[in-house]
């Protein structure tokens, strides 16, 4: 057995005069595992992903990815962090309008510090297996929300992460373009890249999901393998 | 509370950012009007707004307190004509020794002090201005009068050798009297003991009369004060003219500056608070769709925005008018020095006008942005931000497509393209950051100008002065005329003698000695002073506007207010008439002389008939290098004392408080004109980082560390810093060439090139750069806030 991508303990995060969004998680993924956090609208999906991607940190408990501590990192450690570890896919796409699609992708890579013209080698390789690389000299505004999704996990996968964060990736589109990215998630999995992805969506959950993890009130509810 | 109402507090306290904003360019704006706008008004007739303010006294009349007594002085206050008086005053002229110490170099002179013994500064006529310290409480305490010529502080002392027992006076404070009446006040019960043995303390009344606006007006007032006095007893009177003159030469020198600075900071001020204004309304054309969809109209949308830019703007106004005040009471005292005036108060309609005017700029700035945001499609106001399109979205896309090629950091290559992506606010920033180099380089320039004429007056500068024990009393001076007599004083040693001694002195690199003389000029109003040189003054510092110095007897050279009243050029010869005899020079030169600013003509003594040159009482000496000053003058001191001459080392004849304070408050206005576009930076990019929030969460989510956000930010200001240094040095330059020779018209003087040419290459790159240091620095605070700022928080920002 593999040895695990995502190791949370004992997890909190308590916002000031708020209750706790997460009460003591204890969660586990291990490499090549594609996992799908379900639940209810405040149940705590977003702050178990946004700990995870380094994003925020927790009140109690550890996060450790790929081996990183990360709830002890400081702000330019998590940014390292999030360039070599992780990538992140969003509902709302968050590519910026000014660039080019090529230029999205580029700029992942870029901060990353891959070499200009390695980045834009690798960002065309992965534009072209994404299905979009005729549009890579196109600005965002002018794809479908299906085709901006691509980029989105295109720049996502730029730097080869050993884990994909994404939330609510279907959740801004059209059942088409839906369809079209739970196709890639799954080919994603196939090709066996870990992925943690948070949804309300049961099919995009049960068709690219090896686990799904429910939560409810901050905390784990379920923690069940899908069937293949 | 109304929907509107509530809309309106509620954006208000969401959208602090912008409010602070707002507030804050309505603070910078209103503090730099204030100045401005008093500056201004400061600027125009400052010596008739402090003569109004302190009641000055239209004649100072002295008398000699043999001839008459107090009540029949008294009684001249009903001679006909006068509507106020106060006096009299005993009076006498001291010849004080500063005590050396911490402000007093040792053997240090200074002028006689004419004393009035007075118990109050005020008394409804010359209403004498305390500028520090106290009024004497006791005898042996003195109030200097900031004119008088002397270094002392307050809390020094001043010995008074020539009196029995050696008295000492105490400055207890100094005071500004714009007739200037007095060098000096005392008790009136001080002026018993420092009265010398055997002579009578005089008197002076002030007068004001009822018509006193012109040169005849006043010697008809003199006329009735001297019929109603016992005959004889008016020694002298000063009229307040005089004082005006000297003072309108001052004041037109400074004209041209000040109402330049005036006029930059109000326009600074508009284009900053409208700058920040139109951007506050502008980021929140989103919400302006959602107030559209959810049924106001483009008129309810037009006033909420209008009042929710007006609450903070009244705010920072408030502040503003507050601070604006704090900061110009300082300033106008330097003006007021510059003038050599007292500092006339703040306006009040000054502050009102001000604070009317920004409010009216900030709510029409706001409405014209509303209007345009209200005008919008519903739709489309809905969309901004969130799509792109329209031609400056794709000039904006293209740019950062070019800035992602550039072989640049990512973080800058992203930075630089941002302008483009609002270039209507890039311009406002652009013209914060211009008006900034502008003003710091005209002050640069200034500063140079000024340093430039204080070389000029610096002409007397020489290593040691050699004088009479006594220099003798400058023209002008208060004491010169009226007050009782001074004690008898040596008068200048034979030329020949002096010579001698001075090239009988080891370590003697060079001399020369001046004496003046006041002869006439056919054409030429009034008396013109001719200096005549004895020895070589190749070597003085006076600075030549065109022309050359005079090389030998019957050359001469003028500055050019001679040239212009006696209607004569460089080569034209001039006929001067000295005591009855007439004297022709041919003028070769002219010089600049800010000294005076009278009718002046410098030449060698051989110029006039053998015998009849004015003897010179100033000797100046150039020392061969390595030669110790000090033990030069103690032995060549030794030499004259038998002439009752005396050796002064490192003398500095001339002083110049007016330039000093010129310095300081052109400092003071370039530091807060660059602080005010550095803040109009600040409030751009403060605006630009709202609107970018998002942005900047997705590129921290994809790894930006903090300082790479630092890098976008700062990066985002280079261009139009590096473009707004390259527009500003320029317009700077403009500025000071034009104010400079307006000053100098003012003030009937001319400015050789080299007055203007204070810039050197490596002092322009600077300035260059000054632009980019404005940017830059405006941009530091808002781009480490936006680095620390948290992912989460910019992901979920609209």
């Amino acid at each position: 057995m593999s040895d695990p991508v995502i190791e949370l303990s004992g997890v909190g995060r308590r916002y000031e005069g708020a209750r706790a969004a997460l009460d003591g998680v204890d969660l586990s993924v291990r490499a090549g595992e594609s996992v799908a956090v379900l639940g209810p609208s405040g149940s705590g999906k977003s702050t178990l992903l946004n700990l995870v991607a380094g994003l925020d940190r927790p009140s109690s408990g550890t996060v450790t990815v790929a081996g990183v501590r990360v709830d002890r990192l400081n702000e330019t450690g998590s940014a390292r962090y999030r360039r070599g570890t992780i990538g992140m896919v969003f509902q709302f796409f968050n590519l910026l309008d000014d660039l080019t699609v090529a230029d999205n992708v580029v700029l992942a890579g870029e901060l990353a510090g891959v070499p200009r013209g390695e980045a834009r080698r690798r960002a065309a390789e992965l534009l072209e297996s994404l299905g979009i690389d005729r549009h890579a000299r196109a600005h965002p505004g002018r794809l479908s929300g299906g085709e901006r999704q691509r980029v989105a996990v295109a720049r996502a996968l730029m730097n080869r992460p050993a884990l994909l964060l994404a939330d609510e990736p279907t959740g801004a589109l059209d059942s088409a373009s839906g369809e079209d990215v739970k196709e890639l998630f799954r080919e994603l999995h196939e090709d066996g890249q870990t992925v943690l992805l948070v949804t309300h969506d049961l099919t995009l959950a049960r068709d690219c999901a090896t686990r799904t993890v429910r939560m409810r009130d901050g905390r784990i509810e379920s923690d069940t393998a899908v069937a293949a | 509370m109304s929907a509107l109402g509530r809309v309106v507090r509620a954006g208000v306290r969401r959208r602090r950012t912008q409010s602070v904003a707002v507030g804050l360019a309505a603070l910078v704006a209103t503090t730099c009007s204030v100045l401005g706008g008093s500056l201004l008004v400061a600027s125009r007739a400052p010596f008739d707004q402090a003569f109004d303010g302190q009641r000055g006294a239209h004649l100072t009349a002295r008398f000699d307190g043999a001839r008459t007594g107090a009540d029949q002085l008294a009684a001249t206050a009903h001679a006909a004509g006068v509507t106020a008086a106060v006096g009299p005053f005993r009076t006498l002229t001291l010849d004080p020794e500063p005590t050396p110490g911490e402000h007093t170099p040792a053997g240090a002179q200074l002028p006689p002090m004419a004393v009035a013994g007075r118990a109050e500064p005020a008394g409804g006529v010359d209403n004498v201005q305390l500028t520090e310290g106290s009024w004497p409480k006791r005898p042996g305490e003195v109030v200097v009068a900031s004119g008088y010529e002397t270094s002392a502080a307050t809390g020094d002392t001043l010995r008074l050798p020539g009196l029995p027992g050696a008295p000492v006076l105490k400055i207890v404070g100094f005071a500004r009297s714009v007739s200037r009446t007095a060098d000096a006040w005392v008790t009136p019960d001080a002026i018993g003991s420092l009265t010398a043995p055997g002579s009578t303390p005089g008197y002076e009344m002030l007068y004001r009369f009822a018509d006193a606006g012109s040169t005849a007006a006043m010697d008809a007032d003199r006329a009735a004060v001297a019929a109603a006095a016992p005959a004889g007893a008016l020694t002298g009177a000063q009229s307040w003219l005089a004082a005006k003159e000297g003072s309108d030469r001052n004041t037109a020198m400074f004209l041209p500056f000040m109402v330049a600075f005036g006029l930059l900071g109000l326009a600074m001020s508009v284009l900053v608070a409208g700058n920040v204004v139109a951007g506050a309304v502008g980021t929140a054309t989103r919400r302006i769709g959602v107030l559209k969809a959810l049924g106001c109209t483009p008129a309810q949308v037009v006033r909420a925005y209008v009042a929710q830019a007006l609450i903070p703007a009244a705010a920072g106004i408030l502040l503003g008018v507050v601070v604006g005040n704090l900061l110009t009471v300082p300033v106008l005292a330097t003006t007021g020095h510059a003038y050599g005036t007292t500092a006339s108060g703040i306006a009040p309609w000054v502050d009102v006008a001000v604070a009317g005017g920004t409010l009216l700029t900030v709510a029409l700035v706001a409405w014209a942005a509303a209007v345009r945001a209200g005008r919008l499609r519903t739709v489309e106001a809905l969309a901004v931000g969130r799509t792109s399109g329209g031609t400056r979205q794709v000039v904006a896309a293209r740019i950062a497509a070019l800035a992602a090629r550039l072989p640049l950091p990512r973080p800058i290559g992203l930075g630089l393209a941002q302008p483009f992506a609002r270039p209507a606010r890039a311009a406002g920033m652009l013209a914060a950051v211009v008006f900034g180099t502008a003003a710091a380089t005209f002050a640069v320039g200034m500063g140079g100008t000024m340093s430039w004429v204080q070389g000029a007056k610096n002409h007397d500068a020489s290593d040691v002065l050699v004088h009479p024990q006594r220099p003798d009393l400058p023209h002008g001076a208060p004491g010169a005329a009226g007050a009782a007599a001074p004690p008898a004083r040596p008068v200048a040693a034979d030329p020949a003698a002096v010579t001698a001694a001075l090239t009988a002195q080891p370590g003697t690199a060079a001399y020369y000695g001046l004496g003046a003389v006041d002869v006439t000029v056919p054409g030429v109003a009034g008396n013109t002073t001719v200096t005549a040189f004895v020895g070589n003054s190749g070597w003085a510092g006076y600075r030549m506007v065109s022309g050359r110095w005079y090389q030998g007897p019957g050359e001469a050279v003028a500055p050019a207010t001679f040239l212009t009243e006696a209607r004569v050029g460089l080569g034209d010869r001039v006929t001067f008439t000295d005591h009855g005899r007439p004297v022709t020079v041919r003028i070769v030169g002219e010089v600049f002389d800010p000294h005076m600013q009278t009718n002046e003509l410098f030449t060698d003594a051989a110029t006039f008939p053998a015998g009849t040159a004015p003897s010179p009482d100033l000797w100046f000496v150039k020392l061969d290098p390595g030669t110790d000053h000090a033990a030069y003058a103690t032995a060549l001191g030794a030499a004259l004392a038998p002439l009752h001459m005396t050796a002064e080392a490192d003398a500095r004849h001339s002083s110049s408080g007016s330039i000093a304070a010129l310095n300081s408050l052109t400092a003071t206005l370039t530091l807060l004109l660059v602080v005010v576009a550095g803040l109009g930076v600040f409030n751009t990019v403060v605006l630009e980082i709202r609107e970018r929030t998002r942005d900047m969460g997705v590129t921290k989510a994809l790894g930006m560390t903090p300082a790479q956000t630092v890098g976008v930010v700062l990066a985002s200001v280079l261009l139009v810093g590096a473009v707004g240094g390259a527009i500003g040095l320029p317009l700077g330059l403009l500025l000071h060439g034009r104010t400079v020779p307006a000053m100098g018209h003012s003030a009937g003087l001319n400015f050789p090139d080299s007055a203007l040419d204070v810039f050197g290459t490596p002092l322009l790159l600077l300035l260059a750069l000054g632009g980019l240091l404005i940017a830059l620095l405006g941009a530091l605070l808002p781009a480490v806030r936006a680095a620390r700022a948290r992912t989460v928080e910019a992901l979920r920002a609209e």
